[in-house]
């Protein structure tokens, strides 16, 4: 059970029951949406606060009916949005715990602006950040994440555009938090999902989700059973960076980059590995551990960066708090009777 | 050397300010008018400025004014021409000299009419010398160089001298109407009070400024404007945006809403913001947006989570947020839409005035999205529309569109200071926690209103969103008769609305030869020039609008009693056509501006008399 300075956690022991709607679940069979609900029915009961204090908020895309398929206060808003309608109930009421589902079209292009300046500002949120490189809704147009070449229905020619990678966008606006997990890890989402909620700022979580219908293995050079264990670096705060179906390659710095190393060669032993600190302020290194991707690197997955900064919310509260206890104006009758006034 | 100069009594009248932009007009402006409003003048100011903060020195681009109408009878509007034209450079005096009174007064710094300032104006000879001004009343003052003259005993740079011109032709002013410098004393020594020298120039510059005034021939006689008649009460002078502030933290107060505003700076709505952030003691939360798109989707979050919410714009941002509105409109979320309107489109003139959004309030969105659209009528009165916006969307839980303009948002008037008790009780329809039968769209049968229920109530979970929704239950649906339901539903809520709303008064006899028509910020002119017919004996009635979406319920029958009536509105006919679609059974005459200028009551008489000639 997490302890929140604002949210109040449940008097009453919660289970996954208490959070499964009752309406129809209407993503395709097969979709990586359904493990990520099934990773946020684990964890909410987990988590522990108390079940009216949830709130999804979502924008538009496959992603965005995630609000009514949970039974939690839900906001489905349009498209590209969820950011700022999440930033004004979080603002609203800070007891609340403000989650939003939304996907790499919803909140990297039509979004765009959204996600840089809610990150930037630190609000208090949760972002589920479901990326399955394409538009699933209006059945496949390419997406800002779309691998530059590939071929999508608005890009019969392989596409030209350089797509984003979501963490270098997200610490390039200067995000404290951000995780990346795969959608067929129920756990280490749960577990990032879990780390989410207890970072205080705007946490992103990217989900490498798959689109069955229309970029069916789009993240199969990372999630395919023949590469995963070669492709995935799992970080744990504390602990060397550490992969491999041998556990026997690392990730070391080297010049001015991050550079794959194997244990037991050329004099390489575990203590020559870069040890992961999720709460550098400095995100240099999760910067580079954020970029690295196969053919050259591993993904890195688990939480990146996990920075304590102030947030705007708690800001808020603090300027609020100070103007009620230090200014004349209490009342609107005070205020309409301040500066210059006169009888007649 | 000072003469007696005898005294001329006016009912009324309007002083012009107008100088480069940084010659500090706005706040001369300003103190002249609140000294008047202190010795009991009623008035009205309007402040007159470019678009760009500093356009290059001493051109016509860069002149910014400030217009004070002030009487001893009730003013309504800033006024038509000014009586009294004070021109700081040739450019100001050149671009403002049409709107002088012919015979008027002109008090210039001819100090600043060298060749290069003459030219850049515009001029081909300088103005003061050839003649050319011989209809007009003209005091040329070296004002600049007298101001420097004036500060000699004090140890200050040039340039903060110079600066100081303002009050000595604030001095001036203030002898030529038999004033009080004691106010502006008193306001220089708290603004400078760190700064005693600068304190001590502008105080001096006044002074000189007024002993200027006495000794001068130029000036034979002064004016005097008497205390106004004006009901007992505390007073204040306030513009149309800090009273749209005000009313808001008004309603707030009195619902139990807490205050919520997500907004995007844009002239002329950004005082509301700014006046809003000032405001945390009474607890409103401000949050300046990264675009319009997100002030009002941050507003509509806020609604969604319990608060009084609020966006406030201007016409480009008023457009950017259409989606969202009707995001609010089909989730029936309480959210009151400020657009405080200019010329348009696109950017257009942003600092003028006009009313050409209405039909963008109506129906500038996509699908069947019906939302209540009422509009302030001038500065004071943006405090009671502002209140009574955010009750009517809280208590019918829709969103309020509320027009004020760039007319009334920036001019000022007195404004009698209520008791906030006095206004009407705000009671939302607020969910109770537990109560098992709520749906979040069940509906009060009389309103059509659905309760509100917010995040973090107990045992009150439910989902809503922009898809269309089962009536009650609020569940997702594409069944096309639900759909045709729920527009309904949703329009019948709106229309509702008119039984909770006033009656539209008529000013003057409620049956005559002609019905003047109008809505929003052209109040005080109508107001004049209709009065000014019923004085000559007309029988011309004015039916001014402050709810258009509903329309009260009395519109029609006002309208039967009349033999002609004519809409007038500051834009091409968006008012009238909306009448022509709504009430069809009348003929409509029209009378439109396009300039971003207010009416001008002659223009309005003009055209009242026309019609009434037209057989």
């Amino acid at each position: 059970m997490l302890e929140n300075k604002r949210i109040q956690t449940s008097s009453v022991e919660l289970t996954k029951e208490d959070f499964v709607s009752d309406q129809m679940v209407k993503w395709c069979p097969g979709c990586g949406a359904h493990a990520i609900l099934a990773a946020v029915e684990n964890v909410f009961p987990r988590i522990g606060y108390r079940k009216e204090n949830f709130t999804f908020i979502s924008g538009i895309g496959c992603s965005s009916r995630f609000p009514y398929y949970v039974n939690t206060y839900g906001f489905h808003g349009i498209h590209g949005r969820a950011n700022p309608i999440a930033s004004g109930v979080k603002i609203a009421n800070p007891d609340l715990s403000v989650w939003i589902a939304t996907g790499d079209g919803d909140s990297m292009a039509i979004g765009g602006n959204h996600l840089i300046h809610i990150v930037r500002r630190n609000i208090d949120v949760n972002i589920l950040l479901f990326n399955n490189q394409i538009y699933g809704l209006t059945k496949g147009q390419y997406s800002p994440t779309t691998p530059m070449g590939q071929i999508t229905k608005t890009s019969p020619q392989g596409t030209i555009e350089h797509p984003f990678i979501t963490a270098g966008l997200i610490m390039g606006a200067q995000g404290t938090f951000f995780a990346r997990a795969t959608d067929n890890n129920v756990k280490l989402m749960s577990e990032v999902m879990y780390e989410a909620a207890k970072h205080d700022g705007t946490s992103v979580v990217e989900i490498l989700q798959n689109c069955v219908i229309f970029a069916d293995k789009t993240h199969g050079a990372i999630t395919d059973r023949e590469h995963r264990e070669e492709r995935q670096l799992f970080l744990k705060h504390g602990e060397p960076m550490i992969f491999g179906k041998n556990k026997d390659k690392g990730i070391v710095l080297k010049g001015t980059g991050l550079a794959v190393v194997k244990i037991g060669e050329d004099g390489i032993t575990e203590n020559d590995l870069l040890v992961h600190d999720q709460y550098s302020k400095d995100p240099a290194i999760h910067r580079m551990l954020g970029r690295m991707m196969p053919p050259d690197f591993p993904v890195a997955l688990g939480v990146i960066r996990s920075a304590p900064f102030a947030t705007y919310d708690d800001l808020v509260e603090e300027q609020i708090e100070y103007a009620k206890a230090n200014s004349k104006i209490q009342t609107v009758n005070d205020l309409l009777r301040s500066g210059d006034t006169w009888e007649i | 050397m000072a003469q007696k100069k005898n005294i001329v009594e006016l009912e009324d009248v309007v002083v012009k300010f107008v100088g480069d932009s940084g010659d500090g007009m706005q706040l001369t402006g300003t103190l002249f008018s609140d000294a008047a409003a202190i010795a009991g003048n009623d008035l009205a100011t309007f402040p007159d400025f470019p678009a760009e903060i500093r356009a290059p020195q001493n051109t016509i681009a860069g002149v910014s004014g400030f217009q004070v109408h002030l009487g001893q009878r009730k003013i309504l509007t800033s006024g038509d021409l000014c009586d009294v034209l004070v021109a700081m450079n040739p450019a100001s005096l050149r671009s403002n000299l049409k709107w002088a009174k012919p015979g008027a007064t002109l008090i210039v710094d001819s100090a600043t009419f060298e060749e290069k300032g003459i030219e850049k104006a515009g001029y081909q000879t300088n103005p003061l010398e050839d003649g050319s001004l011989n209809g007009y009343s003209l005091i040329k003052a070296p004002i600049s160089l007298l101001t420097m003259e004036s500060l000699r005993h004090l140890e200050i740079d040039k340039r903060s001298a110079e600066r100081t011109k303002n009050m000595f032709v604030l001095g001036i002013l203030y002898f030529l109407f038999n004033r009080d410098m004691e106010v502006t004393l008193e306001f220089i020594e708290k603004k400078f009070k760190s700064k005693p020298l600068i304190k001590e120039a502008n105080q001096a510059a006044l002074k000189a400024g007024f002993n200027y005034g006495e000794t001068i021939e130029a000036i034979k006689s002064t004016f005097r404007v008497g205390p106004a008649k004006m009901e007992k009460g505390l007073y204040r002078n306030i513009t149309g945006n800090i009273a749209t502030a005000w009313g808001l933290l008004a309603a707030a107060e009195n619902s139990g809403r807490p205050l919520f505003l997500g907004s995007y700076p844009i002239t002329p709505a950004t005082e509301i913001l700014m006046e809003l952030s000032k405001h945390k003691s009474l607890g409103a939360k401000v949050f300046q947006a990264e675009d319009e798109i997100a002030g009002i989707c941050s507003a509509i979050g806020a609604s969604f989570a319990g608060s009084l919410a609020i966006t406030t714009t201007s016409g480009p941002g008023f457009s950017l947020k259409s989606e969202a509105i009707g995001l609010a409109v089909i989730t029936e979320l309480p959210l009151v839409i400020v657009n405080v309107q200019r010329a348009g489109p696109s950017t257009g003139l942003p600092t003028k005035s006009e009313q050409s959004d209405l039909m963008q309030a109506l129906f500038g969105r996509n699908g069947e999205c019906p939302a209540i659209v009422m509009a302030a009528s001038s500065p004071a009165n943006c405090f009671y529309y502002a209140y009574e916006a955010a009750k009517l969307s809280l208590e019918h839980m829709t969103p309020v569109i509320l027009l004020t303009d760039g007319y009334i948002g920036f001019g000022s008037e007195l404004f009698k200071i209520p008791d906030t008790k006095d206004l009407p009780a705000i009671k939302p329809p607020i969910a109770t926690p537990n109560d098992t039968s709520f749906k979040p769209y069940r509906r009060d049968e009389k309103t059509l209103v659905r309760q509100w229920a917010h995040p973090g109530m107990e045992g009150l979970r439910h989902r809503i969103g922009g898809l269309e929704k089962t009536n009650i239950d609020g569940n997702v649906s594409t069944d096309p008769l639900n759909h045709q339901l729920m527009v309904n539903i949703r329009a019948e809520k709106v229309n509702r609305v008119a039984d909770y709303i006033p009656l539209q008064e008529v000013m003057g006899e409620d049956s005559g030869d002609l019905l003047v028509v109008g809505w929003g910020g052209t109040e005080g002119a109508l107001v004049s020039a209709v009065t000014h017919m019923q004085q000559e004996g007309k029988k011309v009635s004015l039916a001014h609008f402050n709810h258009i979406m509903p329309l009260p319920k009395n519109t029609a029958e006002i309208f039967s009693r009349f033999k002609k009536i004519l809409v007038c509105e500051l834009n091409m006919g968006q008012f009238v056509n909306y009448l022509r679609m709504t009430i069809p059974e009348y003929r409509y005459h029209q009378f439109n501006k396009v300039q971003g200028l207010p009416f001008h009551v002659q223009e309005l008489t003009d055209a009242f008399n026309n019609l009434l000639e037209e057989k």
